[in-house]
């Protein structure tokens, strides 16, 4: 112990260390926080038929006039807009609800797998992973439209079903709201496998036998044991699941029909059709402050009780 | 590390306690002609042994000697391939774990991470559906028994090592199981808590007088805890007996050379008459006389361990018998004892000595490469056939 002081091991500089960690910020700076600020000054900004097609525009050359006169040009009537017109509230009410119950369902359906996964052979287990894995190799896109090709009237379900005698009419998913529900829980169920299958496959096994020990039978043990102690995996998977689900444009569009309302699809008409910057930029803002304030929130908790703990 | 000395008595320690010696008393615990196989493995090998109630009975072996197989399976974590178990009459094959009188204290404590030591404690107790009061009643004693009261809501992982084994110990005492069973219970502590932790299993033992079964790799620790001790080998049993009996009499080479250090003089039995048997030791040219009947001609091993054998630079007294001219080889000075190795002459043997240091002196009255003598009386040796 010749420098107590030193919190750093021999021979790696401060620096080093303070460049490592600098990489990942400036990415996040570069990549993320600024085009944020862009769409927030969007966001406030008015729609006029121009190229870019919003007004005011922050001119550098005029000076500080230029700022002040920009700033002056700001207002948050766009947000005004969105809290008046229906058709936005219900977009944002009907998103979080379809992706709260295409959520559950995916933890419904995930939990059997990646507990199946958990306790196969060791061998196995790689394959497994490689198995939930591979559909990431296709494009999501091209996979949806694999998704029409087996839930349209005259597609494979159908055709399966009617076949086997099953049904004597057809089933009319396409163009529904369960459509939109088996596209997210078909695309997103690797993101809650894997995270649900880290923290099973971490469970030790004498936990269960112990509980078995002290009386508790299999079923009991799984609801006392198992689960407890896999909720991490469950709250990771479900913010991995329902974050992207409610902001989802591609499968309400593709499968989804004209009265699926989700305000990914409500932003992209607002953007393309209605060429509608200020207003679209204020609905990806406030879907931001939706999505944001109840993960906060749960950080927020989770830091609290580690505080505890230590 | 040397063992202390035997008593002179061989019985238990508990000299009122011997239900094994009684042929009406009644087993609690039958394991009759169990074994295991797993695949071609045979982890428990036709082992039959009876426990009785409010016995400290330990299972003591090297590891993958079928010890633990034989635990689990009284837990009903293993189904043995054949044979019977029997607790108090009641035949625990098929049996699920969740529903035998028998709890475990694990070797990797097995703590229920999100619970509090006090959920822990209750866990067993809930699952019977006990009433709450007295929950929280015997989750109260648990923790007096075993001092932990001031840690009642703090999680496992906010306790150390040893208060980790106490929560382990009170979680599997809370339901008053007919047996409890211990795998490798101090295996994670250090030595000198261990050995605090032994004394205070005895007493529990005693105190709540319920039939503990302990499994263990470390001699010293079933030699101090256990009423009667089975010494298991390559899944099958090998002696069954006190720990005096298997101090003093081992059954086997195996026996005496797993527990404690031991001398073995191989040698020919060249005549036996009157209790004492003359032998022949051509490994260090000697013949010695020992107390015990064998066969003439048979080939056996003269056992002595190395406290029972005496060291000195001047001659023995002229009745001595059993004495070898040597040289010291090697002195271990271990603060109670002294080890001295010594090299007896005309041979490659190496005979262990030890002597207890009751007199405090800086010198030791025999130094290295010193021309010794050492000795042993008749009695002092134990013949061993196989």
């Amino acid at each position: 112990m010749t420098d107590a002081s030193a919190p750093t091991p021999a021979g790696a500089s401060p620096w080093g260390r303070r460049l490592v960690i600098a990489i990942p910020y400036l990415w996040l700076l570069v990549f993320f926080l600024a085009p944020f600020f862009i769409v927030l000054k969007i966001s406030f900004s008015d729609t006029v038929i121009a190229q870019p097609p919003y007004t005011p525009l922050l001119d550098l050359a005029q000076g500080w006039q230029g700022i002040k006169d920009w700033w002056a040009g700001l207002d948050a009537e766009n947000y005004g807009i969105l809290f008046e017109d229906e058709l936005y509230v219900a977009s944002y009410v009907s998103s979080l609800r379809i992706a709260t119950i295409a959520t559950l369902l995916t933890l419904l359906i995930a939990y059997p797998m990646a507990y199946g996964m958990a306790r196969a052979p060791k061998g196995w287990r790689p394959m497994l992973l490689m198995a939930v894995i591979l559909p990431f190799w296709t494009s999501l896109l091209i996979r949806v439209y694999a998704w029409i090709g087996i839930l349209s009237p005259e597609g494979l379900l159908n055709a399966f079903l009617l076949g086997t005698g099953i049904i004597s009419e057809p089933l009319y998913i396409m163009n529904t709201e369960t459509a939109v529900f088996i596209g997210i829980v078909y695309s997103y169920l690797p993101f809650m496998v894997l995270p649900l299958y880290a923290s099973l496959e971490k469970l030790d096994d004498t936990l269960l036998e112990a509980a078995a020990d002290l009386g508790s039978p299999p079923w009991k043990a799984f609801w006392q044991i198992t689960v407890p102690l896999s909720l991490p995996g469950v709250i990771a998977g479900c913010f991995l699941v329902f974050i992207p689900a409610v902001g989802e444009f591609v499968i309400p569009d593709l499968l989804g029909g004209s009265e699926t309302l989700m305000i990914g699809k409500t932003l992209y008409n607002e953007f393309f059709m209605n060429r509608d910057w200020p207003v679209s930029s204020a609905i990806a803002v406030l879907l931001l402050l939706v999505l944001v304030l109840p993960i906060a929130i749960y950080n927020n908790v989770q830091a609290r009780e580690v505080g505890a703990k230590t | 590390m040397a063992l202390k000395p035997a008593q002179k008595a061989l019985g238990p320690i508990r000299r009122s306690f011997a239900p094994w010696l009684d042929p009406s008393a009644v087993p609690l615990i039958r394991f009759e002609n169990v074994v295991k196989r797993f695949g071609d493995f045979t982890a428990v090998d036709d082992v039959s042994i009876d426990i009785h109630g409010r016995e400290f009975f330990a299972l003591l072996g090297p590891s993958g000697c079928g010890k633990t197989t034989l635990m689990r399976m009284l837990a009903g974590f293993e189904e043995p391939t054949s044979g019977r178990i029997t607790l108090a009459g009641q035949d625990l094959v098929g049996v699920p774990p969740y529903r035998r009188p028998v709890n475990m204290m694990f070797q990797s404590y097995a703590l229920f991470p999100h619970m509090s030591v006090e959920q822990n404690i209750a866990f067993g107790l809930k699952q019977d559906k006990l009433p709450k009061a007295e929950i929280e009643a015997r989750v109260k004693e648990m923790l007096r028994l075993v001092k932990l009261e001031p840690f009642a809501s703090r999680k496992p992982h906010q306790l150390s090592g040893g208060q980790r084994q106490r929560v382990a110990l009170a979680r599997s005492l809370a339901k008053r199981p007919k047996v409890l069973l211990l795998d490798e219970p101090l295996g994670a502590l250090d030595k000198k808590l261990r050995e605090e932790t032994q004394f205070e299993l005895m007493d529990l033992q005693m105190e709540l007088g319920l039939t503990f079964l302990i499994v263990t790799h470390d001699q010293e620790e079933a030699m101090t805890v256990a009423d009667r001790i089975a010494v298991m080998n390559h899944g099958k049993l090998v002696q069954v007996a006190t720990p005096g009996e298997i101090y003093e009499q081992p059954s086997c080479r195996y026996v005496a050379g797993f527990i404690g250090d031991i001398n073995l003089f191989e040698a020919e039995v060249a005549a036996s008459a009157g209790g004492l048997v003359t032998l022949k030791s051509a490994e260090v040219g000697a013949t010695f006389s020992a107390a015990g009947e064998a066969a003439p001609g048979a080939s056996v091993a003269l056992a002595v361990r190395p406290e029972k054998v005496r060291i000195s630079i001047d001659p023995p007294p002229a009745d001595a018998a059993n004495v070898l001219k040597g040289e010291v080889w090697d002195i271990a000075y271990l603060g109670d004892w002294t080890v001295f190795l010594v090299k007896a002459e005309n041979s490659e043997k190496i005979v262990r000595v030890s002597r207890a240091n009751v007199m405090r002196s800086e010198t030791q009255p025999v130094a290295w490469d010193d021309k010794v003598h050492v000795w042993f009386a008749p009695d002092a040796g134990v013949l061993l056939s196989s």
